[in-house]
């Protein structure tokens, strides 16, 4: 099977499977799930700068909540409806993007951590800041009644769950497309080795700039997205916790592969679902998953899976 | 070490058990043929970590013991209670996650005790979704805004609107008309900030300044210079693990000559009034949900509460003196189980399908006189708004404790209404 | 408060903020320099020492000053022995890679900040200080009479705050005596210069490691009993120091000491100074902006040299 070939039968056949689960699933899983694709196409945004360009941001947490409230401040105060909406949020991180990564792709290794750590706190106390509009920390809440798009009601479990599946699968799509292609490999070049890749005559800056600005959009659509399938917006979403939390999916999933992000959030979430039945530090369980990951699997779920038995896993 | 009463699930449901078995069994000959003697399910939104487990830990004492005694006395409609508790980590993410867990994975008939209101404001419309009664317990002004939901309810806890408007009179009668406000620069601090300034200056008082701290804020003394000298009252409202600093550091700044001050108990909630530094809090004043310190008229209803919940009259653990208690909040929680009670029973509730008669008997409600099952004072439910209003306390401080001086009345603390919830359909 | 004397009381109390910032951050400069890792835990060691000094104080009775020379003693010796644990356990077994370094200390970051949950209570506890006097300090004004002294309204400072200063300015003094004169620092600046040479010349690199991180985590442990006088311990209270800390090593530049401590008055004093002339949100967002741009065009920090 050709690699093109084999990746639409993993992807496609992933998606196939997340459709059928739509309708199998019990109301719990099937609203679980629903939050777990969303998240995921933020871990999957944020797989494409870390995973595959090995730039490691600590921000990210800005981009998915400029999308939140590019989405979320027009519906609120100008009464915009869901579809101009969502375009005006997938813009808002957009720009955002752009803007950081012409200030932060100048530095490189930690120093672009901080950067990016930096214009994220600064995010987020400009959102505290705005209080009037943003109303803080408290955040707001959208209507049920104005979240609905082409007039399906997306509070409803099964349309809010294929919505999250639909932002999900061109997210996914869209990262193994683009990482077959020339741009992609050039990306992993960028991660493998920087320099070389430069020497051979490859603009590094505008490739990075580019992983920049389609990380950020990725985040920002996830955003948008849960503003609107969840109903609510706050600062919460700006906050440090939520610059780690992709960090850590696409850690334990696996950076650098395609579906390793949507593993990882499905493990953290059902790991901290199950044991905060068992234990009110259910952080700890996930602490110790963390370190027990760092030492006998690295590279993520399924980065051992590719490393171990499918060389050939995109 | 402290004595630390776990409220896991498993304890909980013990408990409830326990009382349930022994309640339900002479019982439940007498509505066996109507009704189930299933237990009722409520699912406790809990913040057992994150920056509300101070708050988390006594709202699940608090709970404990009213399902006990609801329990002991028959549970609802001869059913008993069981609570299942889940921690949502003060975060709204997984609050909304808790909710709809509470839903469709606990079948819980009805969820509550959320505190924090951005918490509330995360979790609301997954319990609308959803479609199940939701009873917070967070004093925020959020339920009766109108920006959340027919299914969300706050019928046990005053709201922070009320609270601080009613402040306004005795202030400007009693301490000055000209005030400067320190409070943290988020919503609710802004809350404080509006409020109380639209309400001094009806009295004819004034804000002269309002200084507002960054939430992660760790020391104070920088901002304090922003004080006006001619300020006559500094009222303050810091929340958070710091505000023992910023008390500690207001006395070191003042020294020994200060302007009036007028604080809310949030700032020294699960705080020993005792601890060194606190020491120039004599003579001041608080805002108090409900009085800490069992005062020289204390009611028999607050006799009650305090020793079913393991609280001496110092308002600290009975099994640790220093384990001071969240005594203004957690009040909530046991008023709004008996007000579940109430509602459950005036409905006719059997099961999940009556989730709408439920929340159509609670908004029927009104005047609720002080009882056992509501030890903090009288209440006024306002079915409209999903509000309930009641008496708020000023007390101050008189050698190391906190003395009642003023109780205001429920009229004091009404404002209009900004929604009608019962106009929505379910 | 008039301008003078607010500016005075910012520079104060940004002082005491600084002195501390300064140790927390030099125990992160010295594992970055030394040993070329991020250590996403310092700040649960800065925790750990906070809560560990709250137990000692409470076990310790009598006079406070007691539990706090105690807690002086015990705090960064635990944080030191646990740092060392974690680095044999985790840190040596993957041999030190960035990317793994990062996500096991985040693991240590979740279990710590647990543990403490489980054990020391999700409430925040004061510590007594050993001695703590209220010191209203003169401000000057030339009037037609000439030079004239009085006592500002509210400024003031206590006498605890100035030791803690005093305290920072030894420690930091009696370090880098021990590390440009001592032979341990010898060996320690060997390793941050060139690994394999240090290795070549003997010097067991490994253990050296492990003291490096047990004594960064000792320094924030140190500097954690010094502000629980003030502050309090809470178990969420890590956050704070560690992206400071961070922030701090970065403009001053790896392993720099005289950058760590340069760095940490800078950003210690600014926000309170900023604060002085804008509203404390907007005062933090551009303080913020402001580290940010300085790492943008001076990627090297302020003192450090430019990577090859």
């Amino acid at each position: 099977m050709s690699p093109g070939a084999r990746s639409l039968a993993l992807h496609g056949g992933l998606i196939a499977l997340l459709f059928a689960l739509g309708f199998l699933l019990p109301a719990y899983h099937q609203g679980n799930l629903a939050r777990i694709m969303v998240l995921a196409t933020y871990a999957v945004g944020y797989n494409v700068l870390f995973g595959y360009t090995g730039l490691l941001s600590l921000g990210h947490a800005m981009f998915f909540a400029a999308g939140m409230y590019g989405l979320g401040l027009p519906m609120q105060h100008l009464g915009i409806s869901a579809l101009p909406a969502f375009g005006l949020g997938l813009l808002s991180a957009a720009l955002l993007s752009t803007l950081v990564a012409f200030l932060a792709l100048r530095t490189i290794g930690v120093a672009f951590m901080i950067v990016t750590l930096m214009f994220s706190q600064a995010g987020f106390l400009t959102i505290l800041y705005f209080g009037t509009w943003t109303r803080g920390d408290e955040g707001f809440v959208i209507a049920q009644a104005s979240r609905s798009l082409a007039g399906v009601d997306l509070t409803q479990p099964l349309a809010r769950y294929m919505a999250a599946l639909v932002l999900f699968s061109v997210a996914l799509l869209l990262t193994a497309r683009m990482m077959r292609a020339g741009f992609g490999q050039v990306l992993i070049g960028v991660r493998e080795n920087e320099e070389r890749t430069r020497m051979l005559g490859y603009d590094v800056f505008r490739h990075k700039l580019a992983a920049v600005i389609v990380s950020g959009t990725l985040s920002g659509a996830a955003g948008a997205a849960y503003a609107l399938l969840f109903g609510y917006v706050g600062a919460t979403f700006a906050s440090v916790q939520y610059s780690i939390f992709p960090l850590l999916w696409v850690l334990l999933g696996g950076a650098g592969t395609t579906i390793g992000p949507l593993v990882g959030v499905i493990f953290m979430f059902y790991l901290i679902d199950w044991s905060s039945g068992l234990t009110n530090a259910y952080m700890l369980v996930a602490g110790l998953a963390l370190v027990l990951l760092t030492l006998f699997a690295r590279a993520g779920l399924m980065g051992e899976v590719r490393r171990r038995w499918l060389p050939w896993l995109p | 070490m402290t004595h630390r009463i776990k409220t896991d699930r498993r304890t909980l449901l013990k408990g409830a058990a326990a009382g349930g078995l022994l309640a339900a069994t002479p019982l439940a000959h007498r509505f066996a043929s109507a009704q189930s003697s299933a237990p009722i399910r409520i699912g406790f939104q809990q913040h057992s970590t994150g920056i509300g487990a101070a708050y988390g830990r006594w709202y699940g004492r608090t709970t404990e013991a009213a399902v006990k005694m609801i329990n002991e006395a028959g549970g609802i409609n001869g059913r008993p209670v069981e609570i299942i508790a889940e921690d949502d980590g003060t975060d709204p993410k997984r609050g909304a996650e808790v909710v709809e867990k509470f839903a469709n994975q606990h079948n819980c008939d009805v969820a509550f005790g959320t505190l924090f209101s951005h918490v509330v404001y995360g979790s609301a419309p997954a319990a609308g979704e959803q479609k199940i009664p939701y009873f917070v317990v967070s004093e925020g002004h959020h339920v009766a805004s109108g920006a959340l939901n027919r299914y969300t309810l706050q019928p046990g806890i005053t709201d922070v609107k009320s609270q601080v408007q009613a402040m306004a009179p005795y202030v400007a009668e009693n301490l000055g008309k000209k005030i400067t406000m320190i409070f943290p620069d988020f919503a609710f601090g802004h809350d404080h900030r509006d409020y109380f300034t639209a309400a001094i200056e009806a009295q004819g008082g004034e804000v002269l300044e309002h200084i507002a701290i960054p939430p992660t804020e760790t020391s104070f003394t920088k901002y304090f210079p922003k004080i006006p000298r001619d300020t006559e009252v500094v009222y303050h409202v810091m929340v958070g693990p710091a505000v023992l600093t910023f008390v500690k550091e207001l006395g070191e700044f003042f020294g020994p000559s200060r302007p009036e001050l007028f604080g809310f108990i949030d700032s020294l909630e699960a705080v020993d009034l005792a601890s060194p530094g606190l020491e120039f809090l004599e003579g001041t004043y608080f805002w108090e949900g409900n009085p800490r310190y069992a005062q020289a008229d204390q009611s028999s209803h607050d006799k009650l509460f305090r020793e079913k919940v393991g609280v001496d009259a110092n308002g600290a653990s009975v099994s640790d003196p220093k384990d001071v208690s969240t005594y203004a909040h957690m009040f909530g929680c046991w008023e709004t189980l008996h007000i579940i009670k109430a509602g459950m029973e005036a409905a006719g509730y059997q099961g999940p399908d009556d989730r709408a008669k439920l929340i159509e008997a609670v908004e029927a409600m009104t005047d609720m006189p002080e009882s056992d099952a509501h030890p903090q004072g009288p209440k006024r439910f306002n079915g409209k708004t999903h509000q309930v209003f009641g008496v708020q306390y000023i007390s101050r401080v008189e050698e190391g404790r906190l003395n009642k001086v003023h109780t205001t009345s429920i009229e004091d603390t009404l404002y209009p209404d900004e929604v009608d919830y019962t106009t929505m359909s379910f | 408060m008039d301008f003078g004397p607010h500016l005075l009381l910012a520079v104060l109390e940004g002082a005491v903020g600084a002195s501390v910032l300064a140790l927390t951050a030099l125990g992160l400069s010295l594992v970055f320099g030394v040993m070329r890792v991020v250590n996403v835990a310092h700040g649960e060691f800065f925790m750990l020492g906070a809560v560990v000094a709250w137990f000692v104080a409470d076990t310790l009775a009598g006079h406070p000053a007691v539990g706090f020379v105690g807690a002086l003693l015990i705090a960064p010796l635990v944080a030191g022995a646990v740092a060392m644990a974690v680095d044999r356990l985790v840190l040596k077994q993957v041999h030190y890679d960035p990317e793994a370094t990062i996500v096991g200390t985040i693991g240590i970051l979740y279990i710590l900040q647990q543990t403490a949950l489980m054990t020391y209570g999700p409430e925040a506890r004061p510590v007594e200080p050993p001695f703590s006097h209220r010191i209203a300090l003169p401000w000057f004004e030339w009037t037609e009479e000439g030079f004239e002294m009085f006592y500002p309204w509210g400024l003031s400072i206590t006498s605890y705050k100035l030791f803690v200063i005093a305290a920072a300015v030894l420690i930091l003094l009696t370090f880098w005596a021990i590390l440009s004169r001592s032979r341990y620092g010898l060996l320690m600046r060997a390793t941050q210069l060139d690994r394999e040479t240090a290795l070549a010349f003997g010097i067991p690199v490994g253990r050296v490691y492990s003291l490096v991180f047990g004594l960064g985590a000792g320094l924030a442990a140190l500097a954690a009993v010094l502000i629980v006088p003030i502050q309090q311990a809470h178990y969420l209270m890590a956050g704070e120091p560690l992206l400071l800390s961070f922030i701090v090593v970065i403009i001053g530049g790896l392993g720099s000491v005289r950058g760590t401590v340069v760095a940490a008055l800078l950003i210690g004093m600014s926000d309170g100074i900023i604060s002085v002339f804008l509203s404390p949100t907007l005062s933090k967002i551009l303080a913020t902006l402001l580290v940010a741009l300085v790492l943008v065009f001076r990627p090297q920090g302020l003192f450090g040299t430019k990577a090859a």
